[in-house]
């Protein structure tokens, strides 16, 4: 039987792993993948939760959360390719009209 | 240390197969490896969600996930030419900052699960366990319990889908 | 006897090993079945041409099956300057690999599947849309612009019709009440109807979207040689290619198989349930000997000897089969697989007298029909069944209303 803690230490790392990459990165489509790696964090843990709880609330609320990412993803990728057609670059930091 | 069980030894695979390919997505240069890295990290998480007997849910996640989004990736990368974004510098400059607040956020996370490890089993035990199947299960739960956010997720993704369409069209003036 | 029982007693107290022997048979009937579907679209295709096809190695060509792979294999291996070198040869492994897994969930016949699993259907949909990934990724490490183009073209065609697939399973699975393949093919068994005849429209669209899916005539214009210089695959040649090949005719064969399954009733006798047509059951012997009469026949007139020998030889194998297949018992035993191959092949002479017929779909036509009309078309497909299925047994509001796990 593997321990519900292990499945929150897995949710924790790949947690950390997709912030440092929202945080680090400058190509904007690897932060958005990164986003998909927080989400998959948060989906593990509810995952866990609904075993330990022997109820499927738990796994109900990972398929919205699934269904949302898949509707970040599409709004997110359609800004970067009206991004690119704008000023031909995906780098965060050049993305900076609205600075004072 | 005990001997590990076959699905304990398969957590523990899979679990370090999705850490080290989470952490290949967000060094590579080349954006195409890292949606090679991150389908392989979804596959370790859907091989996740299977040994905790949600089948359902790790077939909606090859099918959605991997299938879907991951091909959405890759048709904007390809249509996005980063050709010039390759030869940047990769990592902001206040990379260190970022490492070191994010690693102090898993320290105090993990730190918590370590204190609080004894305490994950339900307070009061089920009263009984159907021995309905998963997706019967999580028929139910999406079709009768959770109903109304069943409906507000297909209105956004009616939005997202509309938005998308409207945001990546090309002006014909 | 006993032998027989000591050899079940290992084999169900070892279910890996089982499993094991399961897979390594089916890959290789497969793979055998594979190399002979290529020689059979070649001779119904030049056949329905007015031309003999090939007819040179061995008699009438049967040889060839043999005589491709190897010419492939001894071919120089070509990596295009500036090509991504990992996934230019990791592509065609991945559509191989996909197209090759999904015969793990498919009932061959009753007692023979290689993983019974309760969401076979989803694990089907699941794994069979990862060969998209062998099309994007070969059309994008070639660094190229027109492999790109088509790789593009055929990856947005697959997504289209994988949700028009999609839709037409549904109303199966309304009937079936089950996502387990076996389950489905009993409850045709139970019903004494293949679901064919209850679910028309849900066929016809799994048919035009299974096309689609294998990037077959008509909508082969993402790796047509006369469009774009043959889309994905151009830069591949020798090995490589042979396993890009291998993919699309093991996805044809699948697609077969899947429906057959979900809606020709599988591994079942037709009229299995109507005793007085018990008849039928010696089908078998009847094809056999037509096929050996067929054979000699065609083999009379042969002009050089030793081919007529090797195929009286054959045609007498095959009447030894037939009679041997007389026997109750035996015919019993094969019945199952015997079915389920007979209209898996029917499927597929009808994937290939598709080819020979319909003129190719332009690219925007083809959207068009999978998004316009056939998305919608499934819609209305589920939704008339859900309302008959409920009003016809009442079971839709049944006492599983309150039941949750742990409530």
């Amino acid at each position: 039987m593997i321990p519900v803690s292990w499945y929150l230490y897995l949710g924790a790392g790949l947690f950390t792993i997709g912030t440092i990459g929202v945080l680090t990165r400058r190509n904007v489509i690897i932060i958005l993948m990164s986003i998909e790696l927080i989400l998959n964090a948060v989906n593990i843990n509810l995952v866990a939760f609904s075993q330990m709880f022997h109820s499927v609330d738990g796994q109900v609320f990972a398929i919205f959360v699934i269904t949302d990412a898949a509707a970040e993803a599409a709004v997110g990728l359609g800004l970067i390719i009206a991004l690119f057609r704008n000023k031909e670059t995906v780098n965060a930091d050049e993305i900076d009209l609205l600075k004072w | 240390m005990s001997w590990l069980s076959l699905p304990q030894i398969t957590f523990l695979a899979l679990s370090a197969m999705a850490l080290v390919s989470g952490v290949l997505v967000i060094t590579r240069r080349n954006a195409i490896h890292s949606v090679i890295c991150l389908i392989v990290t979804l596959f370790s998480v859907a091989g996740i969600f299977l040994l905790t007997h949600a089948e359902f849910l790790f077939a909606v996640q090859i099918i959605l996930y991997v299938g879907g989004i991951m091909v959405l990736f890759l048709f904007v990368i390809m249509l996005v030419n980063l050709d010039v974004a390759a030869k940047q510098a990769q990592f902001s400059s206040h990379w260190l900052v970022a490492v070191l607040t994010a690693g102090a956020l898993t320290a105090e996370l993990a730190y918590g699960i370590y204190l609080g490890r004894q305490e994950f089993k339900p307070s009061t035990p089920p009263a009984f366990i159907l021995p309905i199947n998963n997706t019967r299960g999580i028929a139910v739960g999406l079709f009768q319990t959770y109903t109304l956010p069943l409906e507000i997720a297909s209105l956004l993704l009616l939005v997202a889908m509309v938005g998308a369409v409207v945001m990546a069209k090309r002006k014909f003036e | 006897m006993n032998m027989l029982n000591t050899v079940t007693q290992f084999l169900l107290a070892h279910p890996l090993i089982f499993a094991t022997i399961k897979i390594l048979i089916v890959f290789n009937v497969m793979s055998a079945v594979l190399m002979y579907i290529v020689y059979m679209e070649r001779k119904v295709l030049a056949f329905m041409q007015a031309r003999l096809g090939p007819m040179r190695v061995g008699p009438w060509g049967v040889l060839q099956a043999l005589a491709d792979p190897i010419k492939l294999m001894l071919k120089e291996d070509i990596v295009p300057a500036g090509a991504d070198k990992a996934l230019f040869l990791l592509a065609p492994v991945i559509s191989v690999a996909a197209a090759f897994t999904v015969f793990s969930a498919i009932p061959f016949t009753s007692s023979f599947i290689i993983s019974d699993i309760n969401i076979g259907i989803l694990f089907i949909l699941a794994v069979s849309s990862l060969g998209i990934y062998g099309i994007i990724l070969g059309g994008w490490a070639s660094n190229s612009h027109y492999p790109l183009l088509g790789a593009l073209r055929s990856a947005a065609q697959l997504v289209s019709y994988e949700v028009a697939g999609g839709m037409a399973i549904v109303g199966v699975l309304l009937i079936s009440n089950s996502l387990s393949l076996r389950d489905i093919v009993l409850k045709q068994q139970q019903m004494g109807v293949w679901n064919v005849f209850i679910q028309p429209v849900g066929f016809f669209i799994y048919l035009v979207a299974a096309i689609a899916e294998t990037n077959r005539s008509p909508f082969d214009l993402p790796e047509a040689e006369s469009e774009l210089t043959a889309g994905f695959h151009t830069e591949y040649s020798g090995f490589r290619f042979s396993l890009f090949f291998m993919a699309e005719y093991t996805a044809m064969i699948l697609v077969s198989c899947i429906a057959v399954t979900l809606f020709w009733g599988g591994w079942l006798r037709p009229f299995s349930s109507i005793h007085a047509l018990d008849f039928l059951d010696y089908t078998p012997v009847i094809v056999f000997l037509a096929a050996a009469v067929a054979i000699v026949l065609g083999a009379r007139k042969n002009p050089v000897p030793m081919e007529k020998v090797v195929l009286f030889a054959i045609a007498a194998a095959f009447v030894l089969l037939g009679m041997a297949l007389a026997i109750p018992v035996v015919a019993a035993a094969i019945s199952g697989i015997f079915w389920f191959s007979a209209k898996v092949f029917i499927f597929l002479y009808a994937f290939i007298w598709y080819r020979g017929t319909f003129p190719r779909y332009r690219y925007d036509q083809l959207m068009n029909l999978g998004w316009r009309v056939m998305i919608p078309l499934g819609l209305a497909n589920v939704i008339v069944t859900a309302a008959l299925s409920y009003y016809l047994t009442h079971q839709a509001v049944s006492a599983a209303a309150p039941v949750m796990m742990g409530r």
